[in-house]
């Protein structure tokens, strides 16, 4: 074997190494926390309510409190995050306003969670008057969720070749039309894949909700919007670290649960990635 | 020599990107039903002049323009844009076709001029197909992808997707620099055919292709047309001494 060769084995072992590095943890958290929680989940943990200090029971209106906020979020983000991406890639000129947008959109994805919960708290429970409520939780992640939304919008959008908007401009299309059959359509598996990312980071954040939504205990379904609700996140600090004697692997089962929420969200964008992809031949 | 129908007017076209200047002082006349060749060295404003006409160009932010653009006896820049582009329809460079099946290429054209119907789109569809030579090799696989047909497939593909929007005026920017001889020479069978009902303009940096295709020919050098004659006169006797140069293959 010549040198050029050996060289190129010793990277290539190397990436590989590297890359089990990256894969290893992911593993090793899942092992560990479906072997330490696995035992404690149930038909009636699933489906309950908590007893007993949260020491028995269930976590059912965790789980229903953690969706409400999803579907909340994704209802407030989505429409707002992929209008404007689209906006913004396919409308807007290139000026210092929309370059001072792009770069607010950027600098907003580096802001603490807990920032987003402090603003949230401020503008939609105190100023606009909502309370401790799922519309004000959702708002706050819905707005944490944008930057991801637009800039994963957008990159979806700039990765759709220029060609196919010329040839439907070109065939007398308005720019609408245009968005609408020859550049969304294409985009939309890279949108679903931003989306979802940023819907099931939404769906595990403490900071946000902690003075917006979040109850400590409250073992009854939200009644409207403007109910508080317990959530999954949320409900995993308190029982890990405001009650004294809590059986660890009930903490284990609930973070398992939170784990296979946003893992079944990953379910659902994949299958629908494979029928948009299928629709379009590439 | 009879007085011709002018379909297209360029009055003292000069376009820009940026500050660079691309087009200078051009005014050519586009005939009915002519085939236009144009031929003139990579970055001699060919294509900027062939964008200039559908107003492709001003997608480009820095793209500006001034002089006049007669189409139809009417200044284009009071046409609307769906409208020009709609009556002037381009065929770019590579084969460009949409990631959909060969129907839907062609029936999107149609589709976003409000035909609803099938009824109405099918025979649309199977004539354009038929006006662009490819009918018969792609009646019966209508619906499969149009990515997979080859190259030259692909191209026809394009023009029967222009034609099925019932354009007055058809662009072609050197439609066959990626295709082999064969798949060339159905191009120019189709566009011959087609000389009937459309006017033709051709980009090509192919002068043999020029000779063979057009009627009447341009030479475009360096932002400026040098010249435009009948393509036999222009091959034979050009007036231009850079004409002769370049047709001569002395440079380009």
């Amino acid at each position: 074997m010549n040198g050029a060769k050996a060289r190129q084995k010793i990277a290539f072992t190397i990436l590989g190494l590297i890359t089990l590095l990256v894969v290893a943890p992911i593993v090793l958290i899942i092992y560990y926390v479906v072997s330490r929680g696995w035992s404690a989940i149930s038909w009636e943990f699933l489906t309950a309510a908590p007893r007993n200090g949260m020491k028995e029971g269930g976590i059912f209106p965790a789980i229903v409190g953690t969706v409400l906020l999803i579907v909340g979020t994704m209802l407030f983000a989505l429409p707002v995050g992929i209008l404007s991406a689209v906006y913004l890639v396919e409308y807007a000129k290139d000026n210092l306003f929309t370059r001072m947008i792009k770069l607010s959109v950027v600098n907003l994805s580096g802001i603490p969670s807990i920032v987003y919960g402090l603003f949230g708290f401020t503008l939609f429970v105190v100023f606009l008057g909502f309370g401790t409520s799922i519309l004000a939780g959702s708002l706050t992640l819905a707005i944490m969720s944008l930057p991801v939304i637009i800039t994963a919008t957008k990159e979806a959008l700039e990765a759709v070749p220029m060609a196919y908007r010329e040839i439907s401009l070109s065939l007398g299309a308005t720019r609408w039309q245009t968005i609408w059959y020859c550049v969304l359509p294409y985009a939309i598996p890279g949108i679903l894949t931003g989306t979802v990312l940023s819907l099931s980071r939404a769906a595990g954040e403490t900071a946000p909700i902690l003075f917006t939504v979040a109850a400590f205990y409250l073992p009854r379904l939200p009644r409207s919007v403007f109910d508080q609700a317990m959530a999954l996140p949320y409900h995993l600090y308190v029982i890990s670290t405001q009650v004294p004697n809590m059986p660890a692997k009930l903490s284990f089962a609930t973070g398992l649960v939170l784990i296979g929420l946003v893992c079944l969200m990953n379910l659902v964008s994949i299958v629908l990635r494979a029928h948009f992809r299928k629709k379009k031949q590439w | 020599m009879v007085e011709q129908d002018i379909v297209i007017k360029t009055v003292n076209l000069n376009c820009f990107y940026g500050d660079q200047q691309v087009l200078r002082d051009v005014n050519l006349d586009v005939y009915r039903n002519e085939i236009l060749g144009v031929i003139g060295p990579a970055n001699s404003g060919k294509t900027t002049f062939l964008r200039a006409l559908n107003r492709l160009n001003s997608l480009n932010i820095n793209y500006r323009q001034q002089g006049e653009i007669i189409f139809e006896n009417q200044n284009q820049q009071e046409i609307d844009d769906t409208l020009l582009r709609r009556k002037i329809g381009i065929i770019f460079a590579m084969p460009q076709v949409l990631p959909v099946s060969i129907y839907e290429n062609v029936a999107y054209g149609p589709m976003v001029h409000g035909a609803k119907n099938k009824q109405k789109i099918a025979p649309l569809v199977e004539e354009s197909l038929k006006k662009a030579y490819l009918w018969d090799e792609v009646k019966d696989r209508l619906h499969s992808p149009a990515v997979k047909l080859s190259g030259g497939q692909q191209q026809r593909l394009c023009i029967a997707r222009t034609l099925a929007v019932e354009p007055d005026v058809i662009l072609y920017d050197e439609p066959c620099s990626g295709l082999d001889p064969i798949s060339t020479a159905k191009v120019e069978d189709a566009m011959a055919e087609l000389a009937r009902q459309y006017t033709q303009i051709l980009v090509t940096n192919n002068t043999k292709q020029a000779a063979r295709v057009s009627r009447r020919c341009a030479f475009f050098l360096m932002g400026k047309m040098v010249e435009v004659d009948r393509t036999q006169r222009l091959f034979t006797h050009p007036r231009d001494q850079r004409t002769d140069d370049y047709i001569t293959g002395k440079f380009g």
